[in-house]
């Protein structure tokens, strides 16, 4: 595949529910009571049930191995978590939109993805970068 | 209180052996939804060179839980307040990708304590290695005990 900076990712659109909630801290072994208790969540200061801030990398990590036909070509790949995704107890959930672009195209052959996901059209992550080796 | 900085440099020692099963890859691929094959297909990993099905880049999210989040919380010197711990950020760097029929071991080292505002900034290092030592993960994240309000 021929890559060049600029290149913009298909964007993923992923609504999270409770359910989704639940079943991600099961297979993640992640059980804080934040990610699916309204009451524990409401007294730490929350607004309510917020989705795990990793559950949100992974979603955003998706765009780039649906983009590769090999996952492994992943050589690095980190984010912040600067918002909470507030996900109410309805049929609905919360909807994230993720977009990712080609920042550059390094000389060692590796190439950097910048990943943005926003929820209610502001960003949830920070700092969302991979970087791939794509294969010669 | 502020966490005592004495702690910067401190490693907890390596963790038991944690064997990567497909099943768990597959049951974790499913969790955020990312349907590639090679988590799944042992044939379509194979295809492509690797020795198993591959884990997603996030993966490693279920060893920093189990280890290294679990030594810092449950270490009564640090006495860190963990209902007030939130994730801050995540980096992995990955020598290769995790694969089924890994034997895994974490080492946590505590990199950097800061306080800024009554919030304590964490970053943590966990060295994700085979039982044999060779590296295959390593995992940056900041954790921040936020401020009693």
């Amino acid at each position: 595949m021929t890559v060049q900076a600029g290149d913009e990712l298909p964007p993923l659109s992923v609504r999270v529910r409770r359910a989704d909630l639940v079943r991600y801290a099961g297979a993640a072994l992640d059980f804080n009571p934040i990610h699916w208790n309204e009451q524990t969540a409401k007294a730490v200061g929350l607004p309510g049930v917020i989705s795990h801030g990793m559950l949100s990398m992974a979603l955003a990590g998706r765009l780039v191995t649906n983009w590769l036909d090999d996952p492994g070509a992943i050589v690095e790949y980190g984010a912040r978590f600067i918002r909470p995704v507030v996900v109410p107890d309805d049929a609905d959930g919360a909807l994230v939109e993720i977009t990712g672009k080609v920042r550059e195209v390094r000389e060692d052959g590796t190439v950097r993805v910048d990943l943005a996901a926003k929820f209610e059209g502001k960003a949830v992550l920070g700092k969302a970068v991979a970087i791939v080796r794509l294969p010669r | 209180m502020p966490l005592d900085l004495s702690f910067v440099g401190h490693a907890y020692p390596r963790s038991e052996i944690y064997e990567v099963g497909r099943a768990k890859i597959r049951e974790f691929a499913e969790s955020i939804g990312d349907d590639h094959p090679m988590y799944r297909d042992v044939a379509a990993a194979q295809a492509a060179g690797h020795p198993d099905v591959l884990a997603p880049p996030t993966f490693g999210t279920i060893l920093f839980g189990k280890y290294s989040m679990k030594s810092i919380a449950e270490d009564p010197e640090l006495g860190l307040n963990y209902d007030r711990l939130v994730h801050g950020d995540m980096t992995f760097t990955y020598v290769r990708p995790v694969y089924a029929g890994d034997r895994l071991t974490v080492t946590t080292h505590i990199v950097q304590i800061d306080s800024r505002m009554g919030n304590d900034f964490m970053t943590l290092r966990a060295e994700i290695d085979t039982a044999d030592g060779e590296r295959v993960v390593t995992a940056m994240s900041q954790v921040i005990v936020r401020a009693e309000s």
